[in-house]
C-alpha cells in the first residue's frame, strides 16, 4: 500500500533536505522550528494489465458517447491526435503509453474497415517532433505504417492552407485549428494527464490551435486571472479553452477523448536514481553511498555529458487510469485520479517557498533548459502546483534552486536567444513585454521558417513562457536563485544567491527575520491543496 | 587394391558378443526419441549452454543475421509473471533456432527448451548429446503421434520451463511454409499456457534447406501478441489461430502493421504456405529471395 504524501515539520533531528538543482542535486538544511516539507506521495499501484483496461475504456466510454467501435465505419475520415514530446516528463520507458491507446484505436478502426487514418502530434506552437521522438511515442509498428506515407505528422500552426476557422467565442476568441482535425468525421485525442492542468478541452482547443487562436488565452491578462493552472475552475485559461471547446462541438467536430494518468514513479525504485523518490531519513547505507558517488561524479563531469545522462532517462511510470469518451465526463474523471496521486493538504501560507528544479521542464526535451526555461519552470509551473492558494503568502519570497546557466540549444530555442538579448535587457514586465515586442517576434518570417522546416519553438514561444510565470512573478515580492549564474539570473530580474543560508539571509529584507518556510518537494511531482 | 580388415580386439578388450536367442536387458537409449534429456537442463549444463549461446551463438547470429527484432513489447504482460510461454514459430532454417535463442528475452531464454525432430537431431550418441546441451533440445516424434513426446514436453511446461517449438514440424523445402501442426497448441491448452507467435523473415536466404554453407544476410524477428485459448477452443481450432497469427505477423513483415491489421480483420491475411500452385508458380510468387543483395565484384573475361 503506497503512503500517501505529508507535510513535515522540520526540526533539530531532521536531515538536510533535498534539492533538485539542474543537472546536480543540492543537501539543504532548513532552518527548524519554522520550515515544513511538502513530500509527494508514493506511486499508486499501476494497472496490472494496461491493454485490458483501455480496451474496457475504449468499450465502455463516460458521458454521452458511443462506445468507439460504433463510431468507426468504413469510408470515413479518422484522425488521432496525440500528445506532443512535452508530455510526460521526463519521457517514458517504452512502450509509451499513447503507443499502447493508439494501437488499441488503430486494431478497432482496422475492424471497422476505415481507410481514411491520419496521425498528428498536437503540439500547437511548440518544435517539431523527430522521427526518433515520434517512434518512441508511437511505436516503431505505428510509425512505420503511417509515417512514410505522410500519414503521421507534426501539427503546423503556421500552414495557412491546412487551418480551418471554426467560428468564435462570445468573448471573441477566435477559433482556428488543424484543417484535416476540424474535417474528420472523428477526432480521437490520446492524452497523458501528468498534471491537472492537462487534457479537457485545452488538448484540441490549444494542442490543434494557430497563432490566431492560441494569443486569446496565452497573454499576460488570462494568465494573471489563472489561481492556478492546476484548478480549472480557477483557471481564466481553462475557462478559455473550455468556450473554445464549446465552439469547437458546435462546428459539428466530434471528439473522442481519451486521457491517461501515471503514477508518481519517475526514478523507479532501484538503480542509483531511486533515491531521489526515498525520503531522506529513510535513505539506507547502499543509498547514501549511491547518493554520494552519483553527486560527485556529476560534479565533476562536464556539463554536456551531465545532461546527456539525464535527458537519456526514462521513467518507469505506471499506468494509473485511463477514460474515454465526451471531453468533459472524462477530464472530471481524470482530475480526480491526477489528485489522487498529487495532492497534499497543506494548512495555511509561509512567508518563503522553495524549491529545487530539476533538469527537465515541458520545453526542454532533448535540449537545453536556459534561464527563460527555468523562469518558467519556477514560476509557471512548481509555484502554480496548489489548488485553494498559493503556499506562500503574497509579497512572499520565491527561492529556487538552479544552476541557469546562460546557454540555449541554438536549434530548437532561437528566439529564446533574441528574447533575453533584446527584449529582456530592456524590461521584463510582462504587460510592456506583450505590448512593445510580442507581434514582431510571432509575425517573423524567419522564426516561422524555422518552426515549419527546423525543430525550433515558434518566435512567440519564449514570451507565453514569460506570460506564464507573471502571476507568481506579481504575486511574489522576490525571486532569488540559489547557485545560479549572476549575470542570467540578474537579466531575469531575480537575485542570485550562493547557498541557500545566503538566499534566506536575503529573503529578510522582504519577510522580515524568522520568516516561514515551505519546501517542495518536487519531483516526483507533488501539489499543495491550501486550506 | 587388397584391404585387410584390422583384427578385432578380443574381449574383455572389446564387447562381448551375444549369444544366439537371448536378449540382453534395455539400457538408458543413448539416441532417438527416448533420450533422457534431464542432465541438459542441470545447472553445469546451463551455464554452459548460456556461456555457448552468448559467446558463440550471438557473435555468430550478429554476424551472419544481424537480426531486427520487433514486438519484444508485446511480451511485457508476460514478464511480470514470468508464467512459462510456448514460442510457436515458422521454420526456414537451421538458423531460425540460434536466432531465436539469442532474441527470446529474459525471462524466458534461460529457462527454454526446444522441441526437436528425434529422427533427425537425435539420430546418434553424439548429435543427441550435442543438441540436448547446446539448445536444450527435447526429443519429438514427427514420424507418428506420441503421447509419451507430448507427456514429456507437457511435464517440462509445468515445471516452469518455456517450449520453443516450430510447428511446422521441418524446414521450408522451397522458402514457404508449411501448414502448422498441432503439437503447440494442444500443449497450450493442455498446459494453459499461452502462445507466443513469432515470425522470422531472412534465415532462409543465409541458409536454406540443403545449402552446407551459409550467406550473410538481414533478418527480421517479429513477436506477436501472446495467444491463450478461449473456453470453446480445441487444440485443432487453437492450432488454426496460432497459424493465422504467425500469418499475420508475416504479413505486418513484408508490409507494415497497419495493413496486416487491416487485411486480418478483413480475412484476407495472406497464408504462410504460399498459392496453391506447383511448380515455378510458387518459386515465382516468393520474388526477389536477396533483399540485401551483395554488390557483384566486376569481372573481365580473361581472353
Amino acid at each position: 500500500m503506497p503512503r500517501p504524501g505529508f507535510v513535515l515539520d522540520v526540526d533539530r533531528s531532521t536531515p538536510p533536505i533535498l534539492f533538485h538543482h539542474g543537472e546536480s542535486f543540492r543537501l539543504e538544511k532548513l532552518p527548524a522550528g519554522r520550515s515544513r516539507v511538502l513530500y509527494p506521495g508514493e506511486p499508486l499501484q499501476a494497472l496490472r494489465d494496461p491493454d485490458g483496461a483501455i480496451r474496457h475504456a475504449l468499450d465502455h466510454p463516460l458521458g454521452d458517447s458511443e462506445p468507439l467501435r460504433a463510431l468507426l465505419r468504413p469510408g470515413m475520415r479518422l484522425t488521432i491526435c496525440f500528445d506532443d514530446i512535452s508530455l510526460p516528463l521526463p519521457p517514458m520507458r517504452a512502450p509509451d503509453v499513447r503507443q499502447r491507446i493508439i494501437e488499441a484505436v488503430l486494431d478497432l478502426a482496422a475492424e471497422a474497415g476505415v481507410d481514411d487514418v491520419h496521425l498528428i502530434a498536437a503540439l500547437a506552437l511548440h518544435r517539431r517532433m523527430t522521427e526518433a521522438e515520434l517512434r518512441h511515442a508511437v511505436g516503431d509498428r505505428v510509425y512505420d505504417a503511417f509515417a512514410p506515407d505522410g500519414l503521421l505528422y507534426n501539427h503546423d500552426a503556421e500552414d495557412p492552407g491546412n487551418l480551418a476557422f471554426l467560428g468564435t467565442t462570445p468573448d471573441g476568441e477566435e477559433v482556428e485549428i488543424n484543417k484535416r482535425a476540424a474535417e474528420s468525421d472523428l477526432i480521437v485525442y490520446v492524452n497523458i494527464n501528468m498534471v491537472a492542468m492537462d487534457g479537457g478541452h485545452k488538448s484540441t482547443a490549444t494542442g490543434l490551435a494557430s497563432y490566431r487562436s492560441l494569443r486569446h488565452h496565452h497573454n499576460v491578462q488570462t494568465m494573471r486571472r489563472s489561481t492556478s493552472f492546476m484548478d480549472r475552475h480557477s483557471s481564466e485559461l481553462h475557462s478559455s479553452n473550455w468556450r473554445m471547446g464549446k465552439v469547437v462541438r458546435d462546428a459539428g467536430v466530434k471528439i473522442f477523448q481519451i486521457e491517461t494518468t501515471l503514477n508518481n514513479d519517475t526514478f523507479g525504485t532501484s538503480g542509483p536514481m531511486s533515491v531521489l523518490q526515498k525520503r531522506e531519513w529513510e535513505w539506507s547505507p547502499r543509498d547514501r553511498a549511491t547518493f554520494v558517488a552519483m553527486k560527485a561524479g556529476l560534479d565533476r563531469m562536464p556539463l554536456k555529458a551531465r545532461r546527456k545522462i539525464f535527458q537519456s532517462w526514462r521513467a518507469p511510470y505506471g499506468l494509473t487510469s485511463v477514460q474515454a469518451g465526451e471531453v468533459e465526463a472524462v477530464h472530471e474523471v481524470t482530475t480526480g485520479n491526477v489528485f489522487r496521486q498529487q495532492l497534499v493538504e497543506l494548512e495555511g501560507q509561509t512567508d518563503i517557498l522553495t524549491m529545487g528544479l530539476p533538469y527537465i521542464c515541458p520545453y526542454n526535451v532533448n535540449s537545453v533548459m536556459n534561464p527563460i526555461l527555468v523562469m518558467c519552470l519556477g514560476l509557471g509551473y512548481f509555484f502554480n502546483m496548489y489548488r485553494g492558494r498559493p503556499p506562500v503568502r503574497e509579497g512572499g519570497v520565491v527561492i529556487m534552486s538552479h544552476p541557469t546557466t546562460w546557454e540555449f540549444h541554438p536549434v530548437h530555442h532561437p528566439s529564446y536567444i533574441d528574447f533575453f538579448e533584446q527584449v529582456l535587457s530592456e524590461t521584463t514586465d510582462p504587460v510592456e513585454i506583450e505590448a512593445r515586442f510580442e507581434k514582431s517576434f510571432a509575425e517573423d518570417e524567419w522564426y516561422r521558417h524555422l518552426y515549419r522546416t527546423s525543430y525550433a519553438y515558434h518566435g512567440v514561444h519564449p514570451f507565453y513562457m514569460w506570460y506564464w510565470g507573471c502571476h507568481g512573478l506579481a504575486y511574489t515580492g522576490k525571486v532569488i536563485i540559489v547557485g545560479g549564474d549572476k549575470a542570467a539570473v540578474r537579466r531575469l530580474g531575480f537575485s542570485a544567491a550562493s547557498t541557500l543560508p545566503d538566499a534566506l539571509e536575503m529573503a529578510q529584507d522582504v519577510v522580515g527575520r524568522d520568516a516561514t518556510i515551505t519546501h517542495l518537494h518536487n519531483p516526483p511531482l507533488v501539489m499543495a491543496d491550501v486550506k | 587394391m587388397v584391404t585387410r580388415r584390422l583384427p578385432r580386439l578380443p574381449f574383455p578388450l572389446s564387447a562381448p558378443t551375444v549369444p544366439e536367442g537371448l536378449e540382453t536387458p534395455a539400457g538408458r537409449p543413448r539416441s532417438g526419441a527416448d533420450y533422457d534429456t534431464a542432465w541438459a537442463r542441470r545447472y553445469p549444463a546451463r551455464l554452459a549452454r548460456a556461456a555457448l549461446v552468448e559467446a558463440v551463438g550471438r557473435p555468430v547470429v550478429a554476424a551472419l543475421a544481424d537480426p531486427r527484432r520487433e514486438g519484444l513489447d508485446r511480451l511485457d504482460p508476460l514478464r511480470r509473471d514470468g508464467e512459462p510461454v510456448i514460442f510457436a514459430a515458422n521454420h526456414h532454417s537451421h538458423l531460425d533456432t540460434p536466432v531465436l535463442l539469442t532474441s527470446i528475452p529474459e525471462p524466458w531464454r534461460h529457462t527454454l527448451f526446444a522441441g526437436a525432430a528425434a529422427d533427425y537431431f537425435f539420430r546418434t550418441p553424439v548429435t543427441s548429446a550435442l543438441a540436448a546441451l547446446a539448445i536444450n533440445a527435447v526429443p519429438i516424434e514427427r514420424t507418428k503421434v506420441s503421447r509419451r513426446s507430448a507427456d514429456r514436453l507437457a511435464e517440462l511446461i509445468d515445471a516452469g520451463w518455456s517450449l520453443l517449438i516450430f510447428p511446422e514440424g521441418g524446414r521450408s523445402p522451397d522458402g514457404w511454409g508449411q501448414p502448422f501442426r498441432g503439437g503447440a497448441a494442444y500443449l497450450a491448452v493442455r498446459c494453459g499456457v499461452p502462445v507466443v507467435p513469432v515470425h522470422i523473415e531472412g534465415t532462409g536466404r543465409i541458409l536454406r534447406k540443403g545449402r552446407t554453407l551459409p550467406r550473410p544476410a538481414s533478418t527480421r524477428v517479429t513477436f506477436g501478441s501472446p495467444l491463450r485459448p478461449a473456453p470453446d477452443h480445441d487444440a485443432r481450432r487453437f492450432g488454426v489461430v496460432v497459424e493465422q497469427a504467425v500469418a499475420a505477423l508475416a504479413d505486418e513483415a513484408a508490409t507494415d502493421w497497419w495493413q496486416a491489421r487491416r487485411r486480418a480483420h478483413a480475412g484476407a491475411t495472406p497464408t504462410l504456405t504460399g498459392p496453391d500452385a506447383p511448380g515455378w508458380r510458387r518459386a515465382w510468387a516468393l520474388g526477389d529471395p536477396s533483399r540485401r543483395r551483395r554488390r557483384q565484384r566486376r569481372r573481365w573475361p580473361e581472353l
